[in-house]
């Protein structure tokens, strides 16, 4: 139940918005996400509520260490 | 998002393995609090990728599965109320109370509703004026916000048929709870997702007042066995801290606006989690300010609950203390078409989750 999933931010009204969740089109809301989003954002979506702005260069640096971690 | 598919990659997931078989030298006994975590360890069959000296253990992240037998009966009670629609997430509605199930009360005639999200709950409320609609919220911090902000938004708007009977539990003291009622487990894989919103910081007394180590972890491959290589590297080099591998997922200091929304609309109070007994400030209570929204307001009557089902040992499963196929009722009075307790009837129940990946063998 506590699953969340990336949605991509398509269009954006005040604290609704149309995100892509793997390809379906799903009006989320934005009432307590995180951090200011914007259109071309991922978010983590739970509940059609977006409760975390992604953050691509904590992914990379994640990515990154994972990859270094193996090089060992 | 390419970037999660990243983590899904099989040659990071053994290459990460190959670094938890040569850091491992001594045995551990970890547990995966989060059912969704349970979940994706048996889908990605991680298990078999670990050392023999690295036991995982399942917990009681599992929200439908900790609900007590008397509030799954006074959601009942609420249920049979005339002019009143019952909405709830899916997984709520197998889970059997002292005489029968929400699906089995739906068949009987009452109006009950499974929606994807709190705000469809209120939509009904809106739409049907004359109904009284109460939504059962389970969940632990993750989706307790959205139904802090359905409220507040309810409030703002002046919706008076919609009512919420708040179900929902923070989890962070459960694990002092389970650590003090003698659980062996020497380091937690802990909720990513949780974490979005509470940080990490009240993981810490787990890590520094109990000396067992936390890593928040994802929910990818890749995430899950780092998270363990975090823990054993910890628990090898004799530390105990709180460490977050899903850094992409989860701030330390979480979701400011989550737990304001939460703050407002919530306080804490005394929690009944099945199996587990009741635990200071682990549940959530709708202040008084948005007393009129609280559907517990409604119950007008004692709920007196039967003790739970003969042979069920949900409640040990839930403290991990036993594994479900330890339950003599697995698979054989018990699946997931006839559950008996709740952990068989969840998705992300432990019992249901082994009998999908590993326990159908045993029947
Ligand atoms: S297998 Fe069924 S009866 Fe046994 S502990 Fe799990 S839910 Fe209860």
């Amino acid at each position: 139940m506590c699953l969340a999933i990336p949605a991509l931010i398509k269009e954006k009204d005040g604290t609704r918005a149309k995100a892509d969740i793997g390809g379906a089109v799903r009006e989320i809301n934005l009432d307590i996400v995180d951090r200011p989003v914007e259109v071309g954002d991922y978010v983590l979506v739970h509940a059609g509520f977006a409760i975390h702005k992604l953050d691509e260069k904590e992914a990379l640096e994640t990515l990154e260490l994972m990859r270094k971690v193996f090089g060992q | 998002m390419k970037l999660s598919s990243a983590f899904r990659g099989s040659d990071l997931a053994r290459n990460i393995a190959e670094n938890i078989k040569k850091a491992t030298r001594r045995r551990w006994n970890l547990m995966e609090f989060c059912g969704t975590h349970t979940v994706a360890i048996f889908r990605h069959g991680l298990r078999s990728m670990l050392p023999a000296g690295l036991n995982l253990v399942s917990g009681p992240g599992c929200p439908v599965c900790v609900t007590s037998r008397r509030d799954i009966d006074r959601i009942l009670h609420l249920a049979g109320m005339p002019g009143v629609v019952t909405a709830t997430y899916g997984d709520m509605m197998k889970v059997p109370g002292s005489g029968m199930s929400l699906a089995e009360k739906r068949a009987r005639g009452a109006d009950v509703r499974v929606v994807y999200s709190i705000t469809d709950a209120l939509e009904i409320a809106r739409a049907n004026p004359s109904a009284r609609v109460i939504f059962v919220a389970v969940g632990f911090e993750t989706t307790a916000p959205s139904t802090a902000a359905v409220i507040r938004a309810a409030a703002l708007e002046g919706v008076d048929n919609f009512h919420v009977l708040s179900l929902h539990k923070v989890t962070p003291p459960v694990v002092g709870a389970l650590i003090e009622g003698g659980t062996e487990v020497d380091g937690f894989i802990c909720p990513g997702h949780v974490c979005s919103i509470i940080g990490s910081r009240p993981l810490e007394p787990i890590a520094r007042d109990y000396g067992k180590p936390c890593v928040i972890a994802g929910f990818e491959p890749a995430d899950v066995l780092q998270a363990i290589l975090m823990l054993v590297r910890q628990l090898e080099d004799g530390r105990s801290e709180v460490e977050i591998e899903y850094t992409r997922g989860v701030r330390p200091e979480g979701n400011p606006n989550a737990l304001a929304a939460m703050n407002e609309v919530f306080r804490k109070v005394t929690a009944e989690w099945r199996g587990i007994g009741e635990v200071e400030a682990t549940g959530l209570k709708l202040r008084d300010e948005f007393a009129s929204f609280d559907a517990e307001r409604l119950i007008d009557r004692e709920i007196v609950s039967e003790p739970d089902p003969p042979g069920c040992r949900c409640g040990e499963v839930l403290r991990g203390e036993l594994a479900p196929t330890g339950c003599a009722l697995f698979g054989a009075a018990c699946t997931p078409e006839n559950p008996v307790g709740p952990c068989m009837v969840s998705s992300e129940g432990s019992c249901a989750t082994y009998y999908q990946y590993v326990g159908r063998q045993r029947t």
